[in-house]
């Protein structure tokens, strides 16, 4: 075991992949002899050579096709979209040619070599362009997979997983938790499970469910309650997509409560999938209704982030809300 | 015979290709680094005063940069980003264009916008994200925009200014207005595919826009020679049946001369046109980069002797312009006035929290103004919790 922040984390998976398996490339904007703006592909290059760690010109669509191509031979390419928030030119590149490559080809062809990084989220001060949560636009595409670590340990479990797995991964890091997560991490190669939720928590009361950088804020909000003699349930999702009903609803079953938090606007966003499921498959276990707290119905903002984000206190007054039901 | 676009072309019988380095364009040199012409320029016609605006808006810039990289390490403001080697390409560019000439730029053409005479408290109000910005402090530092001053508000997200560019001047010629769009970008972004798709609408629409490439060596870390094989952006516009020219960007003669010859051809053709300027980020690409992690101090070095304003210092010095004692004073007083605008804006209050729903939509939607009444009453049960907000709900 090594302490690691999840940057390096995350580094360290990508170098045991390189080993490993000579098809895995690393590339996108800046990734190359700097190691990306946040230095999760640093020295990459200098251990695996150009070829297999490179800069790309500033295209993110063209990042994505390449991806594509480099896939659909066989390879597995493992590209880096700079942030979350500039994924969108790539959109058509990844909803309608990566999702799609081997259904519409009979499976033919495929690109399941494919792992997408890009950072997301907020708490950085970035306003609308730096912060973004996106995953509920891919989570609506399928052929994909949506994958989100809250700590290092995950981080390269689960990315190890997304590199291995048969299908193209799209795989969100909570920036915010680069440096700021901190914890121990086994040095050796280890896969996380991809569509596996897990309970972060045992609890009887209520089930709280988040991912990501969230996870540390819900946590929050349960010592909250706990204060108040609420035993709560800790659900991290992990994968959006496929995502782990079975799991949820096995807890909501025990708890009867849930509450739902994510970084994304509230209308659209990931948590109403998740509402809808489980009122079918736990109707008569609910005692109260499901709650969601998530950010607001507007682009994310900056001097009034604070307001903005789905925080512990909100969390706190939603578990509050659904046990006094 | 015709191509399917009815074009005439010649034809050959034997096979040969045409190289990819075949187009060549020249650089546009009018001053040299000791404050005097090229040999066979022709300074452009300026008249004083607009000649010592270019110089105090390069100026000023250079002194704002200074002070708001400073003001981001002490932890005033979030984040900045300066235009250091780059003050004459957009500052002698907006000095060649019309007041109500539409400018879309990127993020680095601060010179553009205060030749168009955004003011101090302008600058700082945006870049204290107060409640007087325009933006209503929703937008990083550095993301500024006026209506009043045909300024469009900076978008993060790279080159997606320039098919919008093309729109715009578009919609120019069909009002019938007799002003055209300048679009700035960097050679970075020249790899989206809004780039080209930007510049092929121009071309087959007739929008009378100037693209215009700041082609500066970086792209945060990426040198051009990553970004881009050949001769550079300048003979992609050919390809797209444009006009182009290259101009030194620390130049300001040339890039003045350069944009008013565009700015002639596009309104008087309604044909877009692209000026490539080169000149050299001197600085790191934001206040969150270090570039000692990709580039030497040697190369720095080699690129501060082309200093866009000692050379057009000289030049003014010679013309007798400008003397050596007020242009020192001028310095010590911009330092001055920018120290206190900024201490004042710092101290003005953030927008207020309707502010974090209005503009969404015309109007907020049922569902957004309850999101707010459930906020406010969140709010007033914690107000220490959001220190900015609580004390002023109603």
């Amino acid at each position: 075991m090594a302490k690691m922040n999840m940057l390096q984390a995350i580094n360290n998976a990508l170098d045991l992949a390189m080993a490993k398996d000579d098809g895995v490339v690393c590339f996108g904007e800046d990734v190359g002899h700097f190691g990306g703006v946040f230095r999760a592909t640093s020295k990459l290059q200098e251990k695996y050579g150009k070829a297999r760690c490179f800069n790309t010109p500033l295209t993110e669509q063209g990042i994505a096709g390449f991806a594509n191509g480099m896939a659909a031979q066989g390879m597995k390419p493992v590209a880096e979209i700079q942030f979350a928030d500039y994924i969108f030119p790539a959109f058509d590149q990844i909803v309608n040619e990566t999702a799609k490559f081997r259904y519409r080809s009979g499976n033919e062809f495929n690109v399941g070599g494919i792992v997408f990084r890009s950072p997301y989220g907020g708490g950085i001060a970035g306003g609308h362009y730096h912060s973004q949560s996106p995953e509920a636009y891919f989570a609506h595409t399928p052929g994909l997979k949506v994958v989100i670590p809250r700590d290092p340990y995950q981080a390269k479990g689960l990315l190890l997983a997304a590199i291995a797995d048969p299908d193209p991964v799209i795989f969100f890091e909570p920036k915010k938790l680069y440096r700021a997560s901190v914890g121990e991490v086994p040095e050796d190669y280890y896969e996380i499970e991809l569509g596996k939720a897990e309970v972060t928590q045992q609890g009887t009361d209520i089930t709280v469910l988040a991912w990501g950088a969230q996870m540390e804020i819900v946590q929050k909000a349960v010592e909250m309650a706990e204060k108040e003699g609420v035993s709560c349930e800790v659900i991290d999702l992990r994968s959006i997509l496929p995502w782990d009903a079975d799991t949820v609803a096995a807890s909501v079953k025990k708890t009867g409560r849930l509450v739902i938090n994510h970084e994304a606007p509230l209308t659209g966003g990931f948590a109403g999938e998740i509402a809808a499921t489980m009122q079918k498959m736990c109707f008569l276990h609910l005692e109260s209704p499901i709650e969601r707290v998530c950010g607001l119905d507007t682009p994310y903002p900056l001097a009034l982030e604070k307001e903005y984000v789905a925080d512990h206190l909100k969390t706190y007054e939603a578990i509050m809300r659904s046990v006094n039901f | 015979m015709t191509n399917p676009n009815n074009a005439t072309i010649t034809t050959v019988h034997t096979a040969e290709f045409t190289a990819g380095d075949a187009l060549k364009i020249p650089t546009l040199r009018i001053l040299r680094d000791d404050g005097s012409l090229y040999e066979g320029a022709v300074a452009p016609d300026l008249d004083k005063a607009t000649a010592l605006k270019m110089y105090d808006t390069m100026v000023f810039i250079r002194v704002l940069d200074e002070r708001m990289l400073a003001a981001q390490r002490q932890g005033r403001i979030s984040f900045y980003m300066q235009c250091l080697g780059e003050e004459a390409a957009t500052v002698g560019s907006a000095a060649a264009l019309d007041d109500k000439d539409m400018i879309m730029a990127q993020y680095r053409e601060q010179g553009a916008l205060r030749y168009r005479g955004f003011t101090l408290e302008q600058f700082m109000n945006q870049l204290f994200s107060n409640e007087k910005d325009l933006g209503k402090g929703r937008q990083m530092p550095v993301h500024y925009g006026s209506k009043d001053i045909y300024y469009m508000t900076i978008s993060s997200p790279l080159g997606t200014q320039i098919p919008q560019a093309s729109g715009y001047a578009y919609a120019q010629k069909l009002r019938g207005l007799n002003n055209t769009t300048i679009c700035y970008f960097g050679e970075g972004a020249a790899s989206e595919g809004d780039f080209h798709a930007g510049l092929n609408m121009a071309a087959v629409h007739k929008a009378p826009v100037i693209f215009f490439c700041r082609n500066n060596g970086y792209a945060i870390s990426t040198p051009a020679n990553e970004q881009f094989v050949g001769d550079g952006i300048a003979c992609r516009a050919v390809g797209y049946g444009m006009k182009a020219l290259r101009v030194d960007g620390a130049d300001i003669l040339a890039v003045y001369q350069a944009t008013k010859m565009a700015r002639e051809h596009a309104l008087a053709t309604n044909e877009p046109v692209l000026i490539e300027s080169i000149a050299y980020r001197l600085g790191a690409h934001s206040s969150s980069d270090d570039p000692s992690g990709y580039r030497s101090k040697e190369e720095e070095e080699k690129w501060r002797q082309n200093d866009p304003i000692s050379r057009y210092r000289l030049w003014l010095i010679e013309k007798g312009w400008l003397n050596d004692a007020d242009d020192k004073a001028t310095i010590e007083t911009l330092r001055t006035e920018i120290l206190d605008a900024l201490k004042v804006a710092e101290k003005v209050a953030k927008p207020g929290i309707e502010h974090l729903i209005s503009d969404v939509y015309a109007e907020p939607i049922p569902a957004l103004q309850q999101q707010l009444d459930d906020l406010k009453a969140h709010i007033r049960k914690y107000p220490d919790a959001y220190p900015v907000t609580a004390g002023r709900l109603d």
